[in-house]
This record gives structure tokens, sequence and C-alpha cells, in this order.
């Protein structure tokens, strides 16, 4: 083993399936962005690839990609640190990489055909094989059965290596999550024509999966990776995890009922939903206290540079995107005029990105440090780690401001279609033509090239860092008990 | 070193966890349950039968609830024919798939769910845009066939792409909005005029 050099010898079993992920997971990134700027470029100028690659598979592709990169970063996060938690190797391996190779060509027919059939005709054969035509959840039926036989082996390789192993706290809550995550993909799988009962059902995927289970399952990575970049205590660690349970679940279950105010559903979701999402901030305001706190006490000593400032990214943006900018517009006597508008592009922006892209980014730093032979990523790097400063600046600028350009449009929505036109379609389009909303769509598309020079840059980091690096990782005293080493995570 | 008091104790926030998650999912069934029986088609006035296309629609301000709720009225069949509750779930579920086939929802919104591209659906029927009762039928049915050359964008340029609709799937379509536009959305959108508004004055 030679330091500097990508070596999968470096990684362990679990760690070399994860690296595979990671890649597939920035691959998707960049079909994220690269979509999403098409579908940018579309609002200013609608000509553009009309009846080619219209914006409705633009924009599907922009977010199924996202949703798709994120689950394949969280579950490569897992299969990293599974081994090291449990403390054995992996059980059913060799099954876990069988799944990766069926979800990853899955994920390309899928894509493949979304680019070059993109619809059909209004029947069933066309929900099994092309497009289900529910948003986020587009994927045909068939691709739902792969997606759920796959997370079924994942579970099995994770509650197996920590049957076989050791249960800790972090590991007993993924374990739970995992089968709540897979559980409520399938409340998705059913056709109906009463559209009210559909989308009373795809929100229980959509926001059950991105506001509880997700929630939960990065609380969990990001206590483990505290663990690893500081040397935190366990303790304290799972004690503030199961806080974040407890109120991430009590708040989100029930906060479920802030998507129920319009469609169709009775009026007892108006008090339900609207308490209930106002207290969903809160464990993000626990998340970002305990990773301050921690990273302070421990003086920002760190195993890792670019991954301790992606989690701390991490906790800011969680709280900002889906703390705040998802309460700004959860109450209903705001929701009834700014539900379906750009405002909710705004919250899908800041919220998406804060919460689950930078802590996967974290995990890829992670990945690129132990693939080189665990080398030195603190302080002094090669010319000055430049490379991910600068990326990181560009794509949390590139994401705020685009955040920022979506909210001013949102506002405009809200006052000139919403409250003074009254929701018409005239409404909508006196809205859509009036400058301060071009002028936002402008300013969007500009900061979304932001964030794609940012991710350019990532890209090239992530390729290089560490590369002829002979110093090796940096072994945390910890402070409180000395003697106590952090590179290897305590264990239970 | 004194002991961890019980309120910043592991096997403390343990159980709470637990019992918060399961008591908050129990009290979620509980409420699907009851929501479920409300919103099946035509078991309360929340989500009408599939019927309800044989009947005029229109939304209208509830002076007493200041808000906005559907108004059914008397019969105005769609496209002239009165179908059974039968045929007119056949005929809305045809245009439900076809929503779904054409991939709608990643331009439009419905109930204010989808993309933001192109105007939300919920009230489409009711649109001024289509004039009045006696051209609505005919205009949408050649705007779904043939949306380039029907282009209604008001400016933006935006226009919907021609997606190979048929004339049948189009009927569904029509006739899955007419029955959306009869849903009580709580108000949903608010101050939306509908195209009886004049007459209504």
């Amino acid at each position: 083993m030679s330091a500097g050099v990508l070596d999968s010898r470096n990684l362990n079993g679990g760690q070399k399936l994860a690296v595979k992920y990671f890649i597939v997971a920035m691959v998707l990134f960049v079909a994220q962005i690269l979509f999403g700027l098409l579908a940018a470029i579309q609002f200013i100028a609608p000509g553009f690839l009309f009846e080619t690659l219209d914006f409705s598979v633009n924009r599907m592709i922009h977010i199924n990609a996202m949703v798709v990169w994120m689950l394949y970063g969280f579950i490569g996060a897992v299969y990293w640190f599974l081994e090291e938690e449990s403390g054995v190797e992996i059980v059913g391996l060799k099954l876990g990489q069988i799944a990766f190779w069926v979800l990853t060509a899955a994920v390309a027919i899928v894509v493949l055909v979304y680019l070059f059939l993109q619809t059909g005709a209004g029947d069933d054969t066309t929900r099994w094989l092309i497009n289900e035509g529910r948003e986020y959840i587009e994927a045909p039926r068939w691709a739902d059965l792969g997606i759920v036989a796959v997370l079924l082996v994942f579970f099995y390789n994770v509650a197996g290596t920590f049957a076989k192993g050791r249960w800790s706290g972090v590991s007993g809550v993924l374990t739970l999550d995992l089968v709540a995550l897979a559980g409520l993909y399938m409340a998705g799988m059913f056709y109906t024509t009463n559209v009210t009962v559909d989308q009373y059902w795809w929100w229980w995927v959509v926001h059950l999966w991105v506001e509880a289970t997700w929630e939960v399952l990065v609380g969990c990575i990001m206590a483990w990776s505290l663990m690893k970049l500081l040397g935190a205590r366990r303790k304290i660690v799972q004690t503030w995890l199961y806080i974040e349970v407890a109120l991430m679940f009590g708040s989100g279950i029930l906060g479920l009922g802030h998507h129920y105010f319009w469609i169709g559903t009775p009026e007892y979701w108006f008090p339900i939903g609207g308490f209930f999402s106002a207290l969903e901030p809160i464990p993000l305001v626990a998340m970002v206290v305990h990773s301050i706190y921690d990273a302070g006490v421990h003086k920002f000593q760190s195993t890792n540079h670019p991954a301790l400032a992606w989690v701390i990214a991490h906790t800011f943006g969680n709280f900002f995107g889906a703390g705040v900018w998802g309460f700004m517009h959860t109450l209903p006597q705001i929701n009834l005029y700014t539900h379906g508008t750009q405002w909710t592009a705004s919250h899908g922006h800041l919220s998406f990105f804060g919460a689950y892209a930078t802590i996967n980014i974290a995990f890829f730093y992670l990945a690129a440090q132990q693939w080189r032979g665990n080398v030195w990523m603190g302080a002094n790097l090669a010319d000055n780690g430049w490379k991910w400063k600068w990326s990181m600046a560009l794509l949390n600028f590139g994401v705020l401001g685009m955040t920022v350009a979506l909210l001013i449009a949102g506002y405009e929505q809200s006052f000139i279609e919403r409250a003074i036109e009254g929701s018409t379609w005239s409404g909508y389009f006196a809205g859509q033509t009036h400058y301060w909303f071009t002028q936002a769509m402008v300013w969007r598309l500009i900061l979304g090239i932001v964030t794609a020079a940012g991710l350019v840059l990532l890209i090239w980091d992530l390729l290089t860092i560490g590369a002829g690096e002979t110093r090796p990782a940096l072994v945390i005293e910890r402070h409180d008990e000395p003697g106590v080493k952090a590179a290897v995570v305590q264990t239970a | 070193m004194k002991a961890t008091p019980l309120w910043a104790s592991e096997t403390f926030w343990k159980k709470t966890a637990i019992w918060v998650t399961a008591v908050s999912f129990l009290l979620l069934i509980v409420l699907t349950f009851d929501s479920m029986a409300k919103v099946s088609a035509g078991n309360s006035n929340r989500v009408p039968a599939y019927s309800v296309i044989n009947k005029k629609i229109d939304y209208r301000l509830d002076a007493k609830l200041n808000r906005y709720m559907p108004v059914i009225g008397g019969d105005a069949p769609l496209f002239g024919n009165t179908l059974s509750n039968e045929d007119a779930e056949r005929l809305v579920t045809l245009g439900k798939k076809t929503f779904q086939a054409k991939n709608c929802i990643n331009c439009h919104t419905i109930l204010g769910n989808g993309a933001y591209y192109a105007p939300d659906l919920t009230k489409a029927w009711l649109d001024p845009n289509w004039v009045d009762e006696i051209n609505r039928e005919t205009l949408m049915l050649a705007f779904l066939q043939d949306p380039a050359g029907n282009a209604r964008s008001y400016g933006t340029g935006r226009k919907m792409p021609n997606l190979g609709i048929t004339e049948d799937e189009a009927r569904g379509l029509i006739a899955f909005l007419k029955w959306t536009a009869a849903i009580d959305t709580n108000g949903f959108p608010h101050n939306f005029k509908t195209l009886y508004a004049q007459e209504n004055q």
C-alpha cells in the first residue's frame, strides 16, 4: 500500500462497495445540475429544445437524478461505516454487490426511456414501462419493484451485519429507519383514479421519506461522522441522536398534515399540520447546536477538514433550508397563497442541498481520504486546499443565490397571481410575465451556472485531493479521555 | 463526576424516542382511516361521485364560511351524454391515466402539487380562458389534441407541446378535470373567478 495513490487495498469490503455508490452518485449529481440548467433556460427562452427535450422531461430528470443520487450517497455512507460500526465483515456482501449493479442498470434504463420515449398512451402499460407520471416517483412500476428488492438486500446487509457483530444506538436507529424507508416506498406503488387519495398516499412517500426517515438516516450518518472526524464521545452523540429522533418523528410524522390542507382532505388537518410542522425546525436547531458544540469542544481539530466543513454546512443548510424555509410558508394562512408557487421551489432547492447533498459530499471526502491510504486531510493541504474551499464556496453561494431568486419569484407569484388575480390562467401568466418574476429567473440561471462551476471544481478536487500526500491522517487525542484515539471510532 | 441526570441520559431519550414515534404513527394511522373514509369518491360531500360530471359545477365564495366552495348545480352532461356512475368513473379513469402517462405534473400543478411551469389545473374546467359554457368543450378538445397550434401562452412564449393525445384521451382528461373542479379543496385557490363569474354578479 502506498500513501497518496488510489488503491482499493486501502478499503474494507463495505468501503469498496461504498465508493461504487459514490461514483454513480456523482454522475447523477452532474445529471441533476445539467438538466436543471436546461429547465432554467426554458423559463427564459421557452422555445429552447421545444418538442425535443421539453421542460417536463428536463424537470423530471432534474428531480429524479437528485432523489436517486441522494439515495446512492446514503446507501454508500452506510456501507462505508458498516464494518467499523459493527466490528465484523459485511454479511451477504456478494448479494450487495449484485444489488448495486441491478439498481444501476435499472436507473440507466429508466433515464434512457425518460429521454427517448418520454410519454405513452393513457393506459396501464405506460405506467408499468415508461413513466408513472407522479412527481418524484415517476419511475415506472417495474423499476419500483426493483428498487424495493434492492432496498431489501441493503436491509439484509445492514441488519445481518449488526446482528452478527455488535449493536449500538446508531445501528439500532439506522436499522429501524431502513424498515420504515422500504415500507413507506410501497405506499406509492398503486394506481387510483381518485386524485385526492392519490396525493394522500403520494405524500406518505414523499414527505415521510424526505422529512422523516431521510432526516433520521442522515442523523445516524452525522452521528457516526462526528465520532470519526472529531472523536466526539459515543454516549453524547447517541443521546443527541435519540433526542433528534424523538423531535424529528414527533414533529415530522404528524407534520405530514401540512400537505393535507388543499387536496380535498378534511379540515382537521389545518391545526394538526400547522402545529406539528411549526415544530419541525426544532430538531434541526438541535443538530446545529450539537455539531458546532462538538466541533468547538474539539477545537476544530479534525481528521478531515473538508468533510467536517461539509458536515457543518449540512447542519446549517438543514436548519435554514428545511427548517426556516419550510416554516416560512407552512402555516395554512400563508400557504393558501404560496402553495404551488416558486416558494416551494425555493424551499426545495435549499433544503435538499442543505440537508442531503452536503452530508453526501462530506462522505465523498472521507472516501477520497481513505482510498488514498488514510492520508493527511487537515490544515496545510497542498495548494492550501484552494479547490475544496472554492468549490464549497461556489456550491453554497450558487444554491443560496438560486434560493433567494426563487423566493423573490415566489413572493411575486403569491401577490400577483394569487392574491390579486385569483389564480386563473390569465392570473398565472400575469405573474409569470411581470419583470420581478422574469428578472428572478435570469438570476436563478446565473446562479445555477455558479453552482455548476462549483460542481466541476468539486469533481476535480475529489479526483486530486491527497494525491501524492505522504503524511498520515491526524490522530486525535481525545482531550476528555487522554489516550483514546479518534482515528478508529470508539466502540459501543 | 456526578451521575448524569435523568433528563440528559441516553436511556431516557431512547425511551422517549420510541414512545413519541409510536404514538405519532398510531395517531397518523387513525387519522388516515378517518380521512380515507371522508375522501372516497361520493362518500361525503368533500370528493364527489364521478357522476358529478353530469352536473353544472361552479366555484364561489361561501359568505358564511368566508371561503370559496364548489357549487354543484343542475344537469349539464359532459359532451351532452348523461353517464351512469360506472361509465363516468371509466371516463375519468381514462383521463387520470392519460394525465399520468403524459407526465402533465412536470409542467402543471394539480391541487397545487407539481411543477410550476404551467398553470394549476385544479379549477381548469372553470377557467375564464374557455370563454363560456357553449365554447368550452370544443375549445378544450381542440386544445388538448393540438396544444402547440392552439397555444394560449399569454405573452410568455411558453407553449404546451403536442403529446399525441387522442380524442378519447382528451375527452377523458376533460372529464377528469371537470370532476376535479368539484372537489372541496378548503378554499384553494382563493379568489378564483370562474367563467360563470359575470353571470353570477
